[in-house]
């Protein structure tokens, strides 16, 4: 009986763990020094232009086409990313956020990860760029 | 080596040839511009896993025509899912035809990827568990451990594939990505599980960078972001009974990529042998394709 229980709370806790939801937590772990890093390609039309296709390549076959979502893969034209800095978003693009399902990009090198920012940047186009 | 290269093309027959782009046979039906640049690596892994959801489908061949044994082909077929954006498992199943002797399946291997930290660091720990029951007639080159030399394809396959070897592999695998390049490191250890054969080692590393870091708004086939070059170096490292790399088979490959539409990647290297116990060149090359998302064909539509 108590090998059920401990079998069901394990079950429980890998389902929590493997398919948990996106919830913001990821913004926490994000350093200072990451959080206001610059977008080189901030306000770059071509950059933005780049961006749509890599994000049609490698982004779109979970958080959608227009990176509207998809199941219980977030949007991304939401207002935590709308709230987030550059630094916040690339920092989040570099490392991902495994236990919620996004794994990181860090083999994609860093110029592209910035031109999917700046890409998403302009879905949310209220949002802040980060200050140095 | 002009002769050897003559003497396996006129071996390896268009059938087989077929095999090579039989992953881009079987899925004419998805149409995608080419995702995230696949490593060129035959043997190294890096830390980059399968996007969860993802099957990604690998053609890997190998052929050679050493120096006092039959000229060989040996293809594998891998399957590669992401199970999570922490779990990657994989099965592949290895098969082998030799010239003048037969051509035979020569076994499986399972295999589970696991990263170890959370976020990205300047060196990635990946931990790999793989079960093997492959038989002594294969000739995939996935990897050396031990001793393994040359001189073993001499020996015809109705006697090698009779001694089947079932064993349990670990690798630690230490990826890092500096300014466009990933440099990947691999230390393999191997337990035969039947009989009391010791623990066999092992080792790879490659370094890779694509041609170009930045991209292109334009999707094309031949321009620079579609290609990734490196090299690696692999090869056994003896047992637990005598360490060294001097009785084993020991390699230096060149490597390209290209990615083209369709999430196809192909693949190339010449492996050349460093020691008298290798092989003095093997011809791999690969196909891969990539099916996004796999697992959405098994849920219900929203």
């Amino acid at each position: 009986m108590k090998a059920r229980g401990l079998v069901l709370t394990v079950l429980i806790a890998a389902s929590v763990v493997c398919f948990g939801k996106a919830d913001g937590s990821w913004l926490k772990k994000v350093p200072q020094s990451d959080r206001v890093r610059v977008n080189p390609y901030a306000d770059n039309a071509e950059a933005v232009k780049v961006g749509a296709n890599l994000f049609t390549n490698n982004c779109a076959k979970c958080h959608g086409e227009n990176a509207e979502g998809k199941g219980s893969r977030p949007s991304l034209q939401s207002e935590r990313v709308k709230d987030a800095t550059d630094g916040e978003l690339a920092w989040l693009l570099k490392n991902g956020n495994i236990y919620k399902g996004m794994p990181g990009w860090s083999g994609l090198p860093e110029q592209q990860r910035w031109q999917i920012v700046a890409y998403v940047r302009s879905l949310n186009s209220q949002g802040k760029a980060g200050h140095p | 080596m002009l002769s050897q290269l003559c003497r396996l093309v006129r071996f390896v027959s268009m059938r087989r040839a077929i095999l090579l782009f039989l992953p881009a046979v079987l899925v004419p039906g998805f149409h995608k511009a080419e995702a995230q640049q696949e490593q060129p690596y035959f043997v190294t892994y890096s830390s980059q896993l399968e996007e969860p959801g993802n099957l990604e489908i690998e053609n890997q061949n190998v052929a050679a025509s050493p120096a006092n044994a039959n000229a060989f082909f040996a293809p594998t077929m891998e399957f590669e899912y992401g199970a999570t954006a922490w779990w990657t498992a994989e099965i592949y199943l290895q098969g082998q035809a030799t010239a003048n002797d037969s051509a035979i399946f020569t076994g499986f291997r399972l295999e589970s990827r696991f990263r170890v930290l959370p976020s990205d660091h300047w060196i990635n720990p990946v931990l790999y568990v793989e079960y093997e029951d492959v038989n002594e007639a294969d000739k995939s080159f996935l990897e050396i451990v031990g001793n393994d030399t040359i001189s073993g394809l001499e020996v015809p396959n109705a006697i090698l594939r009779e001694e089947i070897e079932r064993s349990m592999e670990g690798k630690l695998i230490l990826s890092s990505n500096v300014k466009g390049w990933n440099i990947s490191e691999n230390f393999i250890a191997e337990k035969a599980v039947t009989g009391a054969e010791p623990w066999e080692f092992g080792y790879s590393l490659g370094v890779s960078r694509p041609l170009t870091l930045t991209a292109s708004s334009k999707s094309c086939v031949f321009c620079r972001q579609s290609f990734a070059f490196g090299g690696e170096m692999f090869g056994g490292l003896g047992t637990s009974q005598g360490f060294g790399v001097g009785q084993t088979q020991q390699y230096l490959a060149p490597l390209v990529a290209m990615s083209v539409p369709h999430n196809l990647t192909f693949k190339f290297s010449p492996e050349f042998g460093l020691n008298d116990n290798s092989a003095g060149v093997l011809w791999k090359f690969g196909a891969t394709y990539e099916i996004e998302q796999f697992r959405d064909w098994f849920r219900r539509k929203q």
